[in-house]
């Protein structure tokens, strides 16, 4: 191991320009010429459009342009596309409404885009925007999915019952059998609670026309550049890649929703050609709360077979998963291929049948949300589990023994499509334990008591699936779009490395982490490697930063270039040191003739490779860079532990964490204090979710919780330091051996909370909180359970 | 117009706004420091932050005017001749920032909590930095660094 080579906790790259003050996100860039855009957003939840009179405001001080949906589409300007198609249980495709990227017809939510204005200043836009005249025709709205599907307002006409679609996983006759003969049956309503992700970067836009060239340029805020230009260009714009730049430089934080291609990006490309100007958007935090995707609101009945051991026979899940109003990027995979597959979890459960039916309401748009489905499906089989638990009266410990897939058992095939490459969840459960103190628990609990506290002990064991995705499955399951990912190793003529990855960085520290593995690759100083991402110009192509894929796909891609850089050396230092390249060796950095003092450093090999004078010019090209595509055989499936200790006040039904215990399994480690890093926000979103955080409508579709005043986030003091540590097996199929981190986090901690706090209320015959936690939510089910 | 004048950074700088002219927007886009961040609209998430006369201010929820001739110091001036404040250090040591959106504010704020603080304890900065979010970090790191950066400026 090197002082920055894999597994050292090597200082972060990016942090001198964060720190500093030099950081370049979105918002700090302008452009000669620049204008300024503020949408017209509808303030009702669903109506029809009759008119939009613009004319007052296209007279208004500073006013450039005004754009409204017909404008959009008379320049045949497509509407937004999903990068998802599902089917219906009798193959019948997902209904699929269009997605006007400015509304056209109807208003679908709180926060749809009527139109757009263009000023020469911020502040002209917007006061122009309120003189626009939408003559709208109120209708009903539809919010909640049961009245939905049960009769309600039609979103849009096509989708009856507003069902995009019903779909289902498992035999569910051989399920019902299990069933049947089961000495148990747990069953458990969950409402998992809708979520609004809250970057705190605000999403922003800039895009400029350059009429000379043709070329457009889009500098916005996304996690994945090339799929914005491929979804933008291609479908609803019409402009070739090779004419269309998509810029995402410095990007505060995304959490899934910005991943999506969303519409301001594709008005403001299309009317900079119009104005002929570049043009800005930037988000008011209310406008982050109308339109970036939320996650999560799905409403499930689950049922648990057990026989009177507590061995799990079968599982049985029903979902209505909220799409909002429109479909966005990746929101028709989230409940099924990336919720119902996981329903094994780590349980070697037989038979399981899950339907998903995904509807549509006058919501904002739901989609991927850190986690993205897997949480949802960790929090309805943790809650079971232990719910069955205690029923049955088995320790909660031992029930999730009882049921582990074992250690021993990978390649594990489960019954929901999945084959797992490896795992050791009592590696991470015995670890966890002894972490927490479990032991000592008793004594804390007594402890509480006489401070008038009731204190919880919850547990939560879990897998995921991420390093998403190989292509051929996801594309046998619905994805248009492949799921590899790219690099290019740029050795340059003095051995200095520049690294260019399709993977993007918006907090995960890829600058870092991918400069000490191709340190450590290479041989070359940490600080003589640097890497380029976010902007489809110079990097090559990618599919971006999403699913906790950027280490286990891009960074295999890196991988493999640099590997091939080294292949090629090989070749260069042969040839120079007049030897047989299989007896040329390459560690640390040095080319080495075997069993000889004749050796060559990496670095002059580079500038041979540049400077061929002496160079095997009849096999070999000069120059020493190398490109790679990498697409994984199977998804990565990271596992572990979170136990969570509270202390609830049953006065105030106020309930506080006091110890939280992650010991996760993401594979190898590069650099500990990164992963530890990832896990303590991933698990703080997972508190939040579980005591803090929720989107409410209501019954008009007004979203209630628009601002930092309503939703409530987690702040400092909500959260306790925390106990995080990792075991690692080993990914089987890719050669680092490593997972992903970046969701485990969010996706194991929501239900450790929830056990806890119903662990604490045992003793006053609560069986189940809501989500979240809130404090009223948590006193009106200790009134309720005594009553 | 207004002719606003104040001292950045040690630099004093003047320029003509519009009177309500919130003090980020004249630091942002009339002095071209983009060090400090809007992340709301509410005055809830601390992006903003910056010394105004020795105390940490929400630049989002006051006017450039009411800054008129007041000291100011952004994250860009708290670094030493490219040397990292103590208080930089101790978040990059501790690896305190992620994204780095919330970082500029969160730095300052934490300047001011630990020097007016300097025993400060972890109850102490969780409550202290309640006027800033962080969505990537969940604070265990930023609480580690302000302790370490706390102790680091008693010198």
């Amino acid at each position: 191991m090197t002082e920055h080579g894999i597994g050292v906790s090597v200082k972060r790259k990016e942090d001198r320009r964060f720190l500093t003050g030099n950081g370049n996100y979105t918002d700090d860039i302008n452009r000669p010429g620049q204008t300024y855009a503020y949408f017209l957003r509808s303030q009702v939840a669903h109506a029809e459009i009759n008119g939009v009179d613009t004319s007052a405001a296209e007279k208004a001080d500073g006013v450039v342009a005004v754009f409204t949906g017909a404008d959009l589409a008379a320049d045949e300007v497509g509407g937004l596309p999903c990068g998802w198609g599902l089917t219906f249980q009798n193959g019948d495709p997902m209904v699929e409404p269009a997605h006007p990227a400015l509304a056209q017809g109807k208003v679908r939510h709180v926060g749809d885009a009527i139109a757009v204005v263009v000023a020469e200043t911020k502040k002209q836009a917007k006061a122009a925007a309120q003189l626009i005249e939408a003559d709208l025709n109120g209708l009903p709205a539809v919010v909640d999915m049961k009245k939905a599907i049960e009769g309600g307002t039609l979103v849009h006409d096509e989708a009856a019952e507003n069902t995009c679609y019903d779909w289902a996983i498992g035999e569910k006759a051989d399920v019902d059998a299990a069933f049947d003969g089961a000495d148990h049956v747990t069953s458990i309503d969950i409402v998992n609670n809708r979520l609004i992700p809250n970057a705190i970067e605000p999403r922003v836009a800039l895009a400029e026309y350059e009429a000379a060239s043709g070329d457009y340029t889009l500098y916005t805020t996304t996690q994945n550049p090339h799929v914005i230009r491929l979804l933008m260009g291609a479908f609803v714009l019409q402009i070739p890649e090779h004419k269309l730049k998509i810029v995402a430089p410095d990007v505060g934080g995304g959490f899934g929703s910005k991943i999506f291609h969303y519409a301001e990006e594709a008005v403001l490309t299309w009317a900079s050609a119009k104005v002929g100007r570049p043009i800005k958007w930037t988000a008011e935090r209310s406008e982050s709360f109308m339109t970036d995707a939320h996650g999560r609101d799905h409403v499930t009945h689950a049922e648990l077979a057990l026989d009177k051991e507590g061995t799990f026979l079968g599982l049985r899940v029903q979902t209505l998963a909220n799409m909002g109003s429109y479909l966005s990027t990746f929101a028709p995979a989230v409940p099924t291929y990336l919720h119902a597959t996981l329903l094994a979890g780590v349980y070697t459960t037989p038979l399981i049948y899950a339907n998903i039916r995904a509807v549509f309401t006058n919501t904002v748009p739901v989609d991927a949300y850190r986690g993205a489905g897997r949480p949802e499906a960790t929090y309805l089989l943790e809650r079971i589990v232990s719910k069955a638990a205690r029923e049955m009266g088995i320790d909660q410990v031992e029930i999730r023994r009882k049921n582990f897939i074992p250690s021993d058992a990978f390649p594990y095939q489960t019954p929901v499509a999945l084959q797992y490459d490896s795992g050791d969840y009592e590696a991470t459960l015995s670890a966890a334990l002894e972490a927490a103190d479990v032991d000592g628990f008793a004594g804390r609990r007594e402890a509480a008591a006489r401070d008038g506290k009731l204190r919880g002990l919850g547990y939560s064991t879990y897998i995921e699936a991420c390093g998403v995705a190989p292509s051929a499955v996801a594309g046998a399951l619905g994805a248009r779009a492949g799921l590899y990912e790219s690099a290019v190793v740029r050795v340059h003529p003095t051995g200095s490395v520049t690294v260019f990855t399709g993977t993007h960085s918006h907090g995960q520290s890829h600058e870092t982490t991918f400069a000490q593995l191709v340190s450590e690759q290479l041989g070359v100083d940490f600080e003589a490697v640097d890497v380029v991402h976010g902007d489809t110009s110079k990097i090559q192509f990618g599919m971006g930063t999403y699913g906790s894929r950027s280490l286990a796909v891009g960074g295999e891609a890196i991988l493999r270039a640099a590997n091939k850089i080294v292949d090629k050396g090989r070749k260069i230092a042969a040839h120079i040191l007049e030897a047989s390249e299989a007896d040329i060796e390459f560690a640390d950095g040095s080319y080495t003739v075997k069993g000889t003092d004749k050796a060559m450093a990496f670095g002059e090999v580079a500038l041979a490779a540049y400077v061929p004078h002496n160079y095997p010019h009849e096999t070999l090209e000069p120059g020493l860079e190398e490109s790679a595509f990498y697409d994984p055989l199977n998804f990565t499936f990271p596992g572990g532990c979170h136990v969570c200790e509270v202390d609830v006040d049953p006065d105030t039904g106020v309930v506080d964490v006091v110890n939280f215990t992650a010991v996760d399994d993401v594979g190898r480690v590069i650099n500990p204090m990164i992963v530890e890093g990832q896990v303590h926000g991933g698990v703080t979103q997972g508190i939040g979710q579980a005591l803090l955080e929720n989107a409410v409508y209501d019954e008009n579709g007004q979203l209630l919780s628009g601002s930092y005043m309503d939703y409530t986030m987690p702040r400092a003091d909500d959260v306790p330091s925390y106990h995080v540590s990792t075991e690692e097996t080993l990914c089987a199929h890719n050669s680092l051996g490593v997972k992903g981190v970046g969701e485990v986090g969010a996706i194991g901690s929501t239900p450790a909370v929830i056990n806890a706090v119903v662990d604490a209320l045992a003793e006053k015959g609560v069986t189940d909180v809501p989500l979240p936690a809130s404090p009223q939510n948590v006193w009106r089910a200790i009134q309720e359970a005594g009553a | 117009m207004a002719t606003v004048s104040m001292t950045v950074n040690g630099n004093a700088v003047a320029a003509d706004v519009e009177p309500d002219t919130l003090l980020v927007d004249y630091i942002r886009e009339h002095i071209g420091l983009t060090g400090t961040h809007v992340g709301c609209d509410t005055s809830q998430c601390g992006s903003c932050c910056v010394m105004l006369d020795g105390d940490s201010v929400k630049s989002c929820t006051m006017l450039a005017v009411q800054a008129e001739g007041a000291e100011v110091t952004t994250i860009e001036g708290v670094a030493d001749n490219g040397e990292f404040h103590p208080m930089q250090q101790a978040f990059h040591d501790n690896h305190a920032l992620q994204c780095g959106f919330c970082t500029p504010g969160m730095v300052i704020s934490a300047i001011d909590l630990a020097a007016k603080n300097p025993d400060i304890d972890e109850a102490g900065v969780r409550r202290g930095l309640e006027g800033n979010l962080c969505r990537c970090t969940g604070y265990h790191n930023i609480v580690k660094a302000v302790l370490a950066g706390a102790q680091a400026m008693k010198g």
